[in-house]
């Protein structure tokens, strides 16, 4: 049954041709096909996505989903997984999505380092709401909402991960799709709070392609283990778009650490005593 | 002494002034007593003024009332701002060494508290046991009684309260005689113990909450529970993830429930609208207290009903109740989290600073039989689709893993297999099946006791939610009926229209400035003839509405 074609739904695809999209959705099938046949049954998977082009990735995978709202993938993500530690949970978010209107969430999943996998659809505009700047989007980026060119510096978003407790942290580029699909398998595979950045291309609103092929570079013989080598790699790219700077991706950090799946107290459920428990609490408050 | 008495309890914030009004509340109870506490305290730490109002009857209670039996001063503010509650018997109890009080009508009973505390080597909280104490002595409780009540509550260091509790007892004047009544002793908790009970009752699994009062006592009996019940208690970074997370339960087949108040429900409403179009049961407690915005945070309002029934954009169904009562608390969030559950709606357990946080008498027998209301779960056969067109409008739950079966929710408009469509048809015919559950719902809460009448007379007050108390004593003074809407969407006309029958002449009693359940009876044709309206944080008490009462009817 977990071929490639039994992964895809019956929805029409909407990206535009081009879209970077299509190389993230063709990894993850390839992925989930791979993961099952490895022992990962395909119901198992559930992916949470949140609003904007990379969301449609639910509408596209023929697997469990929860189809939530603007930046707020991982609060529902945290929630199925501690229900069912079983699952394998995947949440797909844009830009947008994870560093504007849901960072707060973010950040509080790498704290919790719970066993769930982020993958960050970042085209550093607003696709869906045609064109506007994002928090990763360079100084001066001229978007519908800032024709004068953007005022902010962006924000180096694998630092804010790493500062956060996250235990894998990672930057892929589907334009090396064998690098890319390893990336997130083993992130998948990763027990603890998984970080992979994307750079996605929008070819509509923010074309990248030349720059990325250009400037992007694997990065090789790093230490993962090592936060202070994990922190230099991260920032040795601003996010700007300096044509003399290397963009690095890789595996840039990756720890065991104590898991809030783990460590959070599961109470046996007792259904069967329940009612003599709540006699028994009335009887405290006599 | 008459079977219906008050105790005022006060002192700075720190003093432990709610727990000792608990201890004469269980004082009371073991004599017999129903009970019914008010607690009264400023949005600090320490410092300020706290204060309870411990009332004691032969009779079902639900409100405090302004003049006391007896006021415990564990400084001078409880002496000074509370002058206007004394009666010429009013018993003053105080340590000389923090207060005065002048010589008046009163008897007045200075106790060593001090002094005590500080031979006894005790810690300057066990002021609060001390003064107990000399209560007990005062109004005849026997020592016992009062023993065996710190044996049971008051387990840290116990010997030494006992030795300080016993001190304060010996020190003190006998001046009445307490009437034992023949009446079983009741449980007695509050508002918010009889949600969290309710709630499990029913099969909660998880609750998540951020601290918000009048809530936040909610997310503190939770989280004692949890062991005891197999409880996931979670308290997360805002309410925007509170909310989401509950979804994701959902989804995953855990029944939650969620609390907080006003403030904290506005980041809220963007998921409340997601559970609405995804039909994901999640159900909320919101205890309302004074706003707008900040307003007065440890103060109760009811201004939050036209907020809850709207909240949230676009059109979906939801279920509303508001308790009144303890007995009502514990019922009504049980049937909340199965009507949440059997039409995959959001449902509201509409409490408020005066319920969630007040101290009933509770008794389980008359609390009422639960009727069993179980979700409608997939037959297993075929192609699940999680938004199948059924009869009912609601379609069968399946929680993922299962072999070859796909389960998604969506935001977005969809299709019955939950994938998203902007289809016409398909957008009109999924609005018509949200609305359907609403009306399923509605038929079948016809076999509840959704609207409650009190009394006969012409003449009825209209109240929702705490003032159901005050309300039905204050009616009985002068021969009026009361009609408790206690269900508030969906709203029940067949029944509010019975209720009517022979009353020509209503007024709402309501604690907001705008009259809140009168506009939602005028939108369903009742216009009431008279509002008496409260809107200064602070809760009726049976002799506010009594005054109120007097003016609107002659």
């Amino acid at each position: 049954m977990s071929t490639e074609n039994s992964i895809a739904t019956h929805a029409q695809n909407q990206w535009c041709p081009g879209c970077g999209n299509f190389g993230i959705l063709t990894a993850m099938k390839s992925v989930l096909t791979e993961l099952s046949n490895e022992g990962f049954p395909l119901e198992n998977f559930v992916i949470v996505t949140g609003i904007g082009q990379h969301a449609k990735m639910a509408d596209y995978l023929n697997v469990n989903s929860f189809y939530s709202i603007h930046g707020r993938t991982f609060p529902v993500a945290t929630a199925i997984k501690l229900a069912n530690p079983e699952l394998n949970v995947i949440c797909f978010a844009g830009d947008g999505d994870a560093y504007a209107e849901g960072l707060d969430h973010l950040i509080f999943s790498a704290k919790r380092n719970l066993d769930i996998t982020a993958i960050i659809h970042d085209n550093r505009v607003y696709g869906l709401t045609t064109g506007q700047y994002t928090p990763t989007s360079p100084l001066g980026f001229k978007g519908k909402s800032t024709p004068t060119g953007s005022k902010e510096y962006p924000m180096n978003p694998l630092g804010i991960m790493l500062a956060s407790g996250a235990s894998f942290a990672a930057r892929g580029y589907p334009g090396k799709m064998d690098h890319f699909k390893t990336l997130i398998k083993d992130a998948i595979k990763h027990k603890g709070f998984s970080f992979v950045e994307v750079l996605q291309v929008c070819v509509t609103y923010n074309n990248n392609y030349n720059f990325y092929n250009k400037n992007i570079y694997n990065i090789e013989n790093n230490d993962p283990q090592s936060f202070e080598q994990a922190l230099q790699i991260i920032r040795s790219w601003d996010y700007s778009d300096n044509p003399e700077m290397k963009i690095p991706i890789g595996l840039f950090y990756k720890k065991d650490m104590p898991r809030f799946d783990q460590t959070f107290a599961n109470f046996e459920s007792r259904e069967s005593d329940r009612d003599t428990k709540l006699r028994e609490m009335l009887e405290k408050f006599v | 002494m008459a079977s219906d008495l008050s105790i005022l309890i006060g002192g700075a914030a720190g003093d432990g002034i709610n727990e000792a009004g608990l201890i004469v509340g269980r004082l009371f109870s073991q004599l017999g007593y129903f009970v019914y506490m008010y607690y009264d305290y400023p949005s600090l730490i320490r410092g300020g003024h706290n204060f309870v109002i411990l009332r004691a009857s032969d009779r079902k209670i639900a409100v405090h009332r302004d003049k006391v039996d007896a006021i415990l001063a564990l400084n001078q503010d409880t002496i000074n701002f509370h002058r206007d509650r004394l009666k010429d018997n009013t018993i003053i109890i105080y340590d000389p060494k923090k207060a005065k009080f002048e010589e008046g009508m009163q008897p007045s009973l200075g106790l060593p508290i001090t002094d005590i505390i500080k031979e006894e080597a005790g810690l300057p909280i066990m002021q609060n046991i001390c003064i107990i104490g000399g209560l007990c002595k005062a109004i005849s409780i026997d020592w016992i009684v009062l023993e065996r009540v710190l044996r049971k509550h008051i387990p840290k260091m116990l010997d030494q309260n006992l030795k300080i509790a016993r001190r304060g007892y010996d020190s003190a004047k006998r001046y009445s005689d307490i009437t034992k009544l023949d009446q079983p002793t009741l449980p007695a908790l509050t508002g918010n113990q009889a949600i969290g009970m309710g709630l499990i009752k029913a099969g909660l699994k998880a609750y998540i909450a951020y601290p918000m009062t009048p809530s936040s006592s909610l997310l503190d009996f939770m989280a004692r529970s949890a062991e005891d019940f197999g409880l996931k208690v979670i308290h997360p970074e805002s309410e925007i993830a509170v909310m989401l997370m509950s979804l994701g339960f959902a989804y995953s087949g855990v029944k939650s429930a969620v609390g907080t108040s006003g403030g904290g429900f506005c980041l809220m409403t963007e998921g409340l609208s997601l559970a609405g179009q995804a039909e994901l049961p999640v159900v909320v407690m919101l205890g309302q207290r004074t706003g707008p915005s900040t307003g007065l945070p440890t103060y109760t309002a009811q201004g939050d009903l036209h907020f809850i029934l709207n909240a949230g954009q676009g059109e979906f169904s939801r279920f509303i109740v508001a308790p009144g009562d303890a007995e009502e608390a514990y019922y009504w969030s049980s049937v909340a989290l199965n009507m949440a559950w059997k039409y995959q709606i959001p449902a509201f357990i509409l409490s408020d600073k005066t319920v969630s946080e007040g101290l009933y008498s509770f008794d389980l027998s008359s609390a009422g039989d639960l009727i069993d209301e179980k979700p409608a779960l997939w037959n297993g056969e075929g192609k699940y689709k999680r938004y199948m067109f059924a009869e009912t409008g609601v379609s069968p739950l399946l929680v993922p893993p299962v072999k070859n079966q796909v389960i998604k929710v969506n935001s977005y408009s969809h299709d019955e297999y939950g994938l998203t469509s902007e289809d016409p048809k398909m957008t009109t015919d999924m609005a018509k099946k949200r609305l359907l559950k609403g009306t399923q719902l509605a038929k079948a809460l016809e076999g509840y006791d959704t609207v409650k009448e009190y009394g006969q007379s012409n003449i009825s007050l209209l109240c929702w939610g705490s003032n159901k108390g005050v309300c039905i004593e204050a009616a009985e003074k002068f021969g009026l009926k009361v009609i408790q809407v206690l269900v508030l969407s969906p709203f029940s006309e067949k029944k509010f229209e019975k209720a009517m029958k022979g009353v020509d002449r209503t007024i709402c009693v309501e604690c907001n400035a705008t009259g809140q359940l009168a506009r939602l009876l005028r939108q369903n044709g009742h216009n009431p003839d008279n509002q008496i309206l409260k809107f200064d944080g602070r809760p009726f008490s049976l002799d506010d509405l009594e005054i109120e009462l007097k003016e609107v009817i002659t």
